[in-house]
């Protein structure tokens, strides 16, 4: 019994151990700030995306749920900052955690539209609360600015210490700083029992339920956690903006989203990161290459993807390892 | 009063014949197909360029959408969708939304992003008055074509070969196949039947629905709403979900403008929570 239970342990804390590559891309990412001070608001762009994939991968990667309206969170969140700036306090960090409650309070409180039904009627609620919430930011113009966006925001510096500069540079650390330690938490949840429970979920639900994990509880709780992070990356663009569109709670944010995590692959919690990274460049690329028609380009990857076969795109770091352990294997076989 | 009703009632029917092919492909075919509305704004485009530049009259552009629509649906079930049928939701749909983004840019490219108008007929144009409901001419063309259309697809499903070899084949492919049902072809023309209704929808539907290119995005929540809260197991359930969204949308819009689209919303996201299966499926499906 106990020798199991500290099986199980060993296996868990091997399983959440520390790689070389993730100091590296952190590193690589702390770096950026000297190395690129000319890309710091493209970067930007990327840690907030970075973050909004995570939160997905959370829900998706984990918990297996499908959502075709994520961005109602993004968009709660960004709102939420937002209108915290206008109207009563600039401080960035206030407005960070005001957003991920506001977020994760609506996420608690839509959980229970993904606890039922298929695959299907979950796309069908997620989808309609991110429509209803965006019907809602469009016709209540009194608060959100309506079609014309929420402007007037003026944040002051961040913790009362670090000014929003003009190149973007305080902005890109605080974004990274809050991705690195929402990350750090993500690592810590999913690889805790918890999360290893979400998984047992994700893949035979039943079965779970047999062994003595409650499906229900846990979809909730990641689920709201899932919204704070996606609230808090809206937060995070509203406050190095200055400005929230009503684009926020557009259908293709939630699209963008899903492609990001298609492209990293989802399920363990850096293909947000890497897919941020990749969609990234790749949107401004082309965007700069067919301004007007990029969209049709993010559609053909999105078809090319699926009918190559996500595993195959995804699967790279295992099939490096494979390819790696196969070519030592023959070797080791002629000695003998 | 009554004409909000009348009005309701071919936008109702019109949103059925939109989204009847997708009641097959999601119910029967289980594809998360988002890139339907996508049929049915190539429909409308058909009937445009037919119309506007080479001057075919309304009526032979209809036929005209269904059969290059359904040429278009065939020729991608073919080569990309018949591929899915197996695949994961997730799959379905970010290869759908692919398909969707690339229509898009494609109707942009091509025909310009502005809305397109078509000249209907002048027996079309226009309203009478019958027991003083004021009835518009066209919708009434639209009800009566949408009727005959749902009347005859019902028939199709139930009462002939084709019908029930594809109930077998939905059902259990592989026993179907055993009896010498050939699964495939009857794929390839059921999705080639619904993206050709969609077509005919769409093409019906220029005047009254508008056509631009974001119309496969702007209409997929209101082909999804009919779909799942209609269920997937009978073409009936979307054909009373369908008139009920169109006469509560006509009605919605008209005696409460500021509440938008929100009703419908939450109309879905309340059924959707006490039925999750639809309002009329059969249960255990």
């Amino acid at each position: 019994m106990t020798s199991g239970k500290t099986l199980a342990l060993t296996l868990l804390g091997a399983k959440g151990r520390w790689r070389m590559w993730e100091f590296a891309l952190w590193l690589v990412a702390i770096a950026a700030t000297f190395l690129l001070p000319s890309q710091l608001l493209i970067l930007t762009e990327v840690a907030i995306l970075a973050l909004f994939a995570v939160s997905l991968d959370l829900i998706l990667g984990y918990a297996g749920i499908v959502s075709l309206g994520h961005t109602a969170f993004f968009g709660l969140g960004a709102y939420a900052a937002g209108i915290l700036a206008r109207d009563y306090v600039t401080e960035p960090v206030t407005g960070l955690v005001f957003a991920g409650l506001v977020s994760g309070l609506f996420g608690l409180a839509t959980s229970f539209l993904v606890l039922r039904g298929s695959d299907l009627t979950r796309l069908m609620t997620t989808f309609g609360v991110a429509m209803l919430l965006a019907e809602l930011g469009n016709q209540m113009a009194w608060l959100t600015g309506g079609a014309d966006g929420l402007s007037g925001i003026s944040m002051s510096p961040i913790l009362g210490l670090f000014e929003f500069d003009l190149w973007g540079r305080n902005g890109y650390i605080y974004c990274l700083a809050v991705l690195i330690v929402l990350t750090f938490i993500a690592r810590r949840i999913v690889n805790s029992p918890f999360g290893l429970s979400l998984m047992a979920i994700k893949r035979n639900p039943r079965r779970a339920a047999m062994l003595g994990i409650s499906p229900k509880r846990r979809i909730v709780v990641i689920y709201a956690i899932s919204a704070a992070y996606a609230g808090m990356a809206g937060a995070l663009l509203t406050q190095t903006t200055s400005f929230v569109s009503p684009d926020v709670l557009a259908f293709h944010r939630s699209a963008d989203v899903l492609l990001v995590l298609v492209i990293g692959g989802a399920g363990y919690l850096y293909g947000g990161i890497f897919g941020a990274i990749i969609f990234t460049l790749l949107r401004d690329w082309l965007s700069v290459a067919t301004p007007q028609y990029w969209m049709f380009w993010i559609g053909l990857i999105l078809v090319a993807i699926v009918m190559i076969g996500r595993e195959r795109l995804t699967g790279w770091p295992a099939l490096l390892a494979r390819s790696l352990r196969g070519k030592s294997e023959p070797a080791g076989k002629e000695t003998p | 009063m009554l004409t909000i009703l009348f009005d309701g009632v071919a936008y109702g029917m019109l949103l059925f014949i939109l989204a009847c092919g997708l009641s097959i492909t999601l119910g029967l075919m289980n594809f998360v197909n988002l890139a339907h509305g996508a049929f049915a704004m190539a429909g409308g485009y058909v009937t445009v360029i037919l119309m506007n530049r080479f001057g075919i009259s309304f009526y032979w552009c209809l036929p005209a959408a269904f059969f290059v629509t359904a040429l278009i649906g065939a020729a991608l079930e073919v080569t990309l969708y018949r591929r899915l049928y197996r695949a994961s939701h997730l799959d379905q749909v970010l290869f759908s939304i692919g398909l969707v983004f690339m229509a898009i840019s494609a109707a942009d490219y091509f025909m310009g992003g502005q809305q397109q108008l078509i000249n209907l007929p002048a027996e079309l144009r226009g309203r009478f008055d019958l027991f003083g409901i004021g009835i518009g001419r066209s919708r009434l063309f639209v009800i009566v074509i949408c009727a005959m259309l749902t009347v005859a697809l019902q028939l199709a499903l139930t009462r002939t070969r084709f019908g029930s070899q594809l109930r077998a084949a939905v059902d259990d492919g592989r026993v179907a196949r055993g009896l010498g049902i050939s699964v495939s072809t009857i794929f390839v023309l059921t999705f080639a039947l619904g993206s050709g209704l969609a077509g005919l929808g769409g093409a019906l539907g220029a005047d009254m629905l508008g056509l631009d290119p974001n119309f496969p995005l702007k209409f997929l929540i209101y082909f999804m709403i009919v779909v799942t809260v209609g269920g997937t197991s009978s073409i009936t359930g979307p054909f009373v979900a369908a008139l009920l969204l169109g006469v509560a949308d006509v009605a919605g819009k008209y005696y409460l403008p500021q509440a938008g689209a929100f009703i419908i919303y939450a109309v879905m996201i309340l059924v959707l929570i006490v039925r999750p299966n639809g309002l009329f499926s059969r249960e255990g499906r």
